[in-house]
């Protein structure tokens, strides 16, 4: 079984987010970066399909050069083959972004048999969009569901756990199919010494893609108002528990 | 010229969020000159007219299919897609739900159109020509965009909670639209369902005593536990906890975790990253209990104890038991 993980890269900002002078994207200088939460769920996900029922995982990222470093994690938790499509900027719309993988994932099929799933997270943690999956899944003629907590596969469908408001509903896809993952799904490991060794040796197929510019367009970001709090210390230390409690007396909790 | 409204609905029960989406609608319907129409999804919807109606829906589109039974993000995408085709809307409007979003960009992955979710603001000088200029949440709210929609109709979800619902009663005509579903559509349907057992649950219980890295190990909670059990709240936690395997992501608050709004939270042990914050700032009081006092949680809680949360919470319990035994 051949399954296709779509991660993107994104910073890892602390305790809050600060944006270049532009105002057209997060100021990075001082950031790390990461794939989206839900992402690396979907590659642990992809990884234990695999481990189970055979086959390998591939990983694909949309983004600048230096994305291959979120591929390389990729591999070092069990993906074996990356592709980069490289732009030169941060970040596509999503339309362009779903239009240019697209293209990309149907390239690479014309060389292999066809991915039997290809996994989103369920929106990216920057640009929280909801739609790059949705929108690839319906151009490659695969049934999408988003927010899977649960995917197991058996007899060519594609088992789908997912959690709403009214309770847990079940979905079974027929494969190829694409199912966009939510964190929680599974806990996803660590990379291993052999898995560190693979992500420094694995060449990362480049995969050139243009597509149109979509119709969202970017203006500015901005940073909501910040709470300002003059936070009143209680006490230190375990001497403080009566005011704490106090505290809970006014607020009416210890009825 | 109208602005549509996607009512979403479970089984026929109308989710609280379209309530907040029926009244952007109407708002932006006037704005725009246009009128105001809304769309059921299911003949289970069909009931749903008379509160659309007290909303002040000119029009409520209906659709009825044999696959339209329960949810089915495909088949609900499709129907929108196709109810947009024959009604050329101006603006198509959904609620900024795990549904609504999905729909929407289900819908707009079919129209080939821009879609703009989780939105908290659309431009109040909007008049249905040109590009739509919307404000919408990235990084889960704690960054903010402003962007503009270039499409001849715009799709859009509404971020929940912005907007308060306003019954507005109008008269309302139903038009009962055909829809040509295949089974391509047909596979993303709810295949079984296990209802959910009434009982608190992290996202509405009153108190939320949640622990962070600072807490150091699974065992570590029985503490929180204990003062959560006091106080008649669940336990919580932050993503280094459900990282480390400490505790289940289903107690997790934040951008990827759960939404919180309780009279007060507790953070033990939590130093308050933006994306860990964006899931508990609509608490009503924060009281974070940290070895740093200048941890980002401590900074913007209302009350803090600077100390050892292995020492501080369970004197706090050991507090309240010790009143509780004197009266
Ligand atoms: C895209 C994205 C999404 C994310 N989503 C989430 C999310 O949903 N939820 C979430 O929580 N995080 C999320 N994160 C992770 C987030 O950035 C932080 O890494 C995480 O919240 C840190 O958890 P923490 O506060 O427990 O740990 P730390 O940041 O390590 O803080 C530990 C705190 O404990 C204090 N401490 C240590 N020992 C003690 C003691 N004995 N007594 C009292 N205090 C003590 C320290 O002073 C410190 O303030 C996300 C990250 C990214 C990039
Ligand atoms: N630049 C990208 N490269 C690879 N995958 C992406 C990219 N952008 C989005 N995706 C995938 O699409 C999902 C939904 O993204 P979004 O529509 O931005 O919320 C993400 O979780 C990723 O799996």
């Amino acid at each position: 079984m051949n399954i296709l993980v779509c991660v993107k890269r994104v910073p890892a900002p602390g305790a809050r987010i600060n944006i270049t002078q532009d105002a057209q994207q997060v100021d990075t200088a001082f950031l790390g970066f990461t794939i989206s939460p839900h992402e690396e769920c979907a590659v642990e996900q992809a990884v234990q399909l695999v481990e189970k029922h055979g086959g390998e995982v591939t990983v694909l990222t949309l983004g600048p050069l230096e994305a291959e470093e979120q591929l390389r994690t990729a591999v070092s938790t069990g993906a074996v083959k990356a592709v980069l499509i490289p732009i030169d900027v941060q970040d596509w719309d999503p339309q362009r972004t779903a239009d240019a993988i697209a293209l990309v994932i149907t390239e690479l099929e014309t060389h292999t048999s066809k991915y039997d799933l290809i996994l989103f997270g369920n929106e990216s943690a920057d640009s929280c969009g909801y739609q790059v999956g949705i929108r690839i899944a319906l151009k490659l003629g695969r049934p999408m569901v988003n927010g899977a907590k649960g995917l197991e596969v058996e007899n060519g469908i594609a088992n789908i756990r997912r959690e709403s408001d009214a309770g847990v509903e079940i979905y079974m896809l027929p494969m190829p199919a694409a199912v966009g993952v939510k964190e929680g799904i599974n806990l996803p490991r660590y990379p291993t010494m052999k898995g560190r060794l693979a992500s420094k040796k694995v060449e990362i197929t480049r995969s050139v893609a243009n597509a149109k510019i979509g119709g969202l367009k970017l203006d500015k970001l901005r940073r909501p108002p910040e709470r300002v709090s003059n936070t009143k210390i209680l006490g230190t230390g375990p001497d403080a528990a009566p005011a704490v409690v106090d505290l809970f007396e006014e607020l009416g909790l210890l009825k | 010229m109208s602005v549509l409204a996607i009512v979403e609905h479970d089984r026929g029960l109308i989710s609280p969020a379209s309530l907040g989406v029926l009244t952007a609608a109407r708002n932006l319907a006037k704005q725009m000159n246009s009128k105001f129409e809304a769309l059921t999804i299911g003949a289970d919807a069909d009931a749903l007219s008379e509160t659309i109606s007290k909303y002040g829906a000119a029009t409520v589109h209906q659709v009825h299919h044999p696959m339209l039974l329960d949810f089915g993000p495909e088949a609900w995408g499709e129907s929108i897609a196709q109810v947009v085709r024959k009604t050329l809307p101006q603006i198509v409007i959904g609620s900024g739900t795990e549904r609504g979003n999905e729909i929407i960009a289900q819908a707009a992955a079919r129209l080939d159109l821009p879609a703009a979710m989780n939105c908290t603001e659309f431009s109040s000088i909007f008049d249905g020509t040109g590009p739509l200029r919307v404000v919408r949440a990235r990084w889960g709210g704690s960054l903010i965009e402003e962007s503009q929609i270039e499409a001849s109709i715009k799709l859009v979800t509404l971020a929940n909670h912005i907007v308060e619902p306003i019954e507005h009663p109008e008269s309302t005509t139903m038009s009962v639209v055909d829809v040509d579903l295949d089974s391509s559509v047909i596979h993303s349907f709810v295949r079984d369902r296990v209802e959910r057992v009434a009982g608190v649950t992290l996202a509405t219980s009153p108190v939320v005593v949640s622990g962070g890295r600072g807490v150091g190990s699974a065992e570590g909670f029985a503490p929180l536990e204990d003062l959560a059990k006091l106080l008649n709240g669940v336990v919580g936690c932050s993503r280094a906890v459900t990282n480390n395997g400490w505790r289940n992501h289903t107690d997790q608050v934040g951008q990827t975790g759960t939404r919180i709004a309780p009279d007060i939270y507790i953070a033990c042990g939590i130093s308050g990253a933006i994306q860990h914050w964006v899931g508990a700032m609509a608490s009503k009081n924060i009281l974070a209990i940290n070895i740093d006092p200048q941890a980002n949680i401590v900074t913007k809680a209302a009350y803090a104890v600077i100390g050892d949360l292995h020492e501080v919470v369970p004197a706090i319990s050991a507090e309240i038991k010790r009143r509780r035994d004197k009266l």
